[in-house]
């Protein structure tokens, strides 16, 4: 077999090469014809406007007048001596561990549940998954009553004494000075947690689901012939063969979570003392209520390169796993 | 492979752009068709409000029935979704024929200082409206001796709420000084009643009550001078003031960061809290929307050691640089700034007009009284909504005191402001 698909490529390869050195074919120039106007507005609405957000935030441009002097670093230099985007940033860190470990966890568990060959399957496969068709504001809004301290489920939960304050709560856990602010986990981002668990999990499932679906019977029946008990088989066989699907969750998940805004916006606002602050909220509150277009426009830039911290690996890692 | 991955992505964002493309060239469409119309920009949509603007176009329609007005609102509380749009169509060259904005720094330090605006003296002149408004309130549109823009309304923002049945329940009468109001406070909070609502999800409201402390504390003409640097804010007073929200701050209810300002003044209104210091539009809010009656179920004070002083929040219309229709503009205004165009707008949306000529009949209890102090009273300009400072300056202020409520922080709280003051000019 292998060497069949060895001699094929090189044939590929040595035609490209060829036509190479000719004049464009008819094709060819169609192609080109075609995607030119697409590569171009990419180039001017993506990433000249990305270049453009980058020039911006080394710029003074901080109030309606623009000013497109050279401020250097300056703006970036204010934004992490900040209180307030230092708090963003812990936000951002303990909302998308939290998030996402939680999302895996319940996404995994709930797949495996459905894969049983229970009954009216595909009617908790829609449950599970009609909350991703609502937009983050609705989530945002049904959730801030669902969790308001003095209404909500807290009218429920005071009956057996366990009345939260929920995302009103100022009380950081395992809180430690760093910097201006206190790390660790806000109790009130919990409220914002659960409120984005309801919705995404769904996604997750449906992922997991997939995946637990393109593992064939021969492997479980191999475990069970070599006396693997159910559980056994699931924790060594099945959800180490579902690390791709993790891996794609993180990644969509992480995108998700890092830009989060409108469900924040919705539910919460930047809360007491900024404890459910995202940089997504600042960033549009310093933007266009502040007129800090330079300020708003760093902070943009940072959520871009978090972003890309996540996406960019993947991009080389799933190019370089097509290519060999 | 390595192409075809490329050609992918290309497709998908070719997708993309062309989903984004057929929104961008409706939007052209509507722009080419509002240009000769006479866009009237705001964010008044809510209830009075609403019904005020309407008024007020059908009198300008009665008038002038040959010019097409639009009615171009965009919705959101104290119009924070109004001024991001405005924002991005005055940069874009693309302004409304005229646009809603508070009197004041907001004003002067915003669109002035940034060369979009006529000025509007000889409109001033023509209509003989010079010694109609008070000097005050002229000085609060005007830079550099030019007049840039037509108030329209009055709202007051120094006012205490206070649920009259839980004060005459407790023998307590509405506190006029900070001693009173402490003493008031100790008293219901001991009754198991939370003595002062607030609502600070959207963190206006916070910075609202502190302002009104600062001019209690300070007085009107100490209080204007902290917004052009003649009075530092580590000044011993402001000091005094800052000491002074923090005990108030001690009486607040729990769930303050999940409420707004209607949530707060809803516990004064079931009768869950006692006070509430919110501006006069509150007022409409208790009448209209909850049903109260002024005076009886809940009474109205100014906040403590603010009595003859007044914090004004105006709304002004003004003309934009690079409208087409500038003389219809100035039609409107003319309206607008009219006792006939005050008194159709005012009593339906809950404030009270800026000429001091207007029909005192047309307006309740309330407006009758506010009326009156509004003439005798020395004019404070508002920091929470943008009239005493630029909006630069007023996030970083909210930044501060969103920290401050839960830190409680005196010290950093004033360096805070310190450092955000260094902007002011």
């Amino acid at each position: 077999m292998e060497p069949v698909i060895i001699k094929k490529t090189k044939t590929v390869k040595s035609s490209i090469k060829t036509t190479k050195k000719r004049m464009l074919s008819s094709d060819q120039l169609l192609a080109i014809g075609f995607l030119l106007p697409s590569i171009l507005l990419i180039a001017v609405f993506v990433y000249g406007f990305i270049s453009w957000t980058g020039y911006v935030s080394l710029s003074n441009w901080n109030s309606l007048v623009p000013d497109f002097s050279f401020a250097g670093l300056k703006n970036y230099v204010f934004l992490f001596s900040d209180f307030r985007f230092q708090a963003d940033l812990r936000n951002t860190v303990v909302f998308t561990v939290l998030f996402i470990g939680t999302i895996i966890i319940f996404g995994q568990f709930l797949a495996v549940l459905l894969d049983q060959k229970i009954r009216a399957e595909s009617l908790f496969r829609n449950i599970f998954f009609f909350p991703m068709a609502l937009s983050f504001v609705v989530t945002g809004v049904v959730w801030q009553w669902l969790l308001n301290p003095s209404t909500g489920v807290n009218l429920f939960l005071s009956k057996i004494g366990l009345e939260s304050m929920w995302y009103t709560d100022t009380n950081i856990l395992a809180g430690f000075k760093w910097g201006k602010i206190e790390f660790g986990v806000p109790v009130a981002i919990t409220a914002v947690v659960i409120a984005a668990v309801w919705q995404m999990t769904g996604f997750a499932v449906a992922m997991y689901l997939a995946g637990l679906r393109g593992i064939p019977d021969e492997v479980r029946e191999a475990a069970r012939m070599d006396g693997a008990t159910e559980f056994q088989i699931y924790r060594k066989v099945i959800i180490p063969l579902l690390r791709p699907i993790t891996v794609s969750v993180v990644i969509i998940m992480a995108h998700i979570s890092l830009k989060i805004f409108d469900l924040i916006y919705a539910m919460t606002g930047p809360g007491a003392n900024f404890v459910t602050d995202v940089p997504g909220v600042y960033m549009f509150e310093a933007t266009f209520r502040g007129n800090y277009y330079a300020n708003g426009a760093a902070i943009a830039v940072i959520m871009l390169v978090s972003v890309a911290v996540f996406i960019v690996p993947y991009l080389i890692f799933s190019r370089r796993k097509a290519e060999s | 492979m390595k192409k075809s991955i490329w050609v992918s992505i290309v497709l998908i964002f070719s997708l993309v752009l062309s989903a984004c493309s057929s929104s961008s060239s409706s939007g052209d469409g509507g722009d080419k068709k509002g240009s000769d119309k006479l866009e009237i920009f705001s964010w008044w949509t809510g209830a009075g409000e609403e019904d005020g603007l309407k008024a007020l176009i059908k009198l300008f329609e009665d008038k002038y029935p040959d010019v097409p007005i639009e009615n171009a609102a965009v919705a959101g509380g104290a119009g924070t979704n109004a001024k991001a749009v405005l924002a991005s169509r005055m940069q874009g060259n693309d302004p409304p024929a005229t646009f809603q904005v508070h009197g004041g720094a907001e004003l002067n330090e915003g669109w002035v200082a940034a060369d979009k605006m006529e000025t509007l003296n000889d409109l001033y002149e023509k209509e003989g409206w010079n010694d109609k408004f008070p000097k005050d309130l002229i000085d609060l549109v005007s830079k550099d001796g030019n007049i840039y823009s037509v108030p329209v309304n009055i709202h007051r923002g120094n006012v205490l709420w206070y649920n009259k049945k839980i004060f005459e329940e407790n023998g307590l009468e509405a506190p006029t000084t900070f001693e009173a109001f402490f003493e008031a406070a100790e008293k219901l909070k001991a009754k198991g009643i939370t003595p002062l609502a607030l609502g600070d999800k959207e963190p206006w409201t916070a910075t609202h009550l502190f302002e009104t402390v600062l001019l209690g504390k300070l007085g009107a003409e100490d209080y204007s001078k902290l917004w052009t640097g003649g009075l530092s804010f580590d000044d011993a007073k402001v000091k005094d003031a800052v000491e002074t929200y923090k005990k108030m701050l001690g009486y607040i209810n729990e769930d303050h960061s999940s409420r707004n300002w209607q949530d707060a003044s809803q516990l004064v209104a079931k009768g869950e809290a006692a006070m509430n210091v919110m501006g006069d539009w509150a007022k409409g809010y208790f009448v209209n929307d909850l049903k109260l009656k002024v005076n009886e179920d809940f009474g109205y004070v100014p906040t403590p050691e603010t009595e003859g002083q007044f914090m004004v929040i105006t709304d002004t219309f003004g003309l934009p640089k690079g409208v087409n229709n500038a003389d219809d503009v100035k039609k409107f205004l003319a309206v607008l700034g009219s006792v006939e165009g005050q008194d159709a707008f005012n009593p339906l949306k809950g404030s009270i007009p800026a000429r001091i000529d207007a029909d005192v009949t047309k307006y309740d209890q309330y407006g009758k009284d506010t009326i009156e102090d509004f003439k005798e009273a020395k004019l404070a300009a508002s920091l929470a909504h943008g009239s005493a400072a630029s909006e630069g300056f007023l996030t970083k202020v909210n930044q501060a005191v969103n920290i401050f409520v839960t830190q409680k922080d005196a010290n950093q709280f004033v360096d805070s402001l310190k450092s955000a003051a260094t902007e002011l000019k």
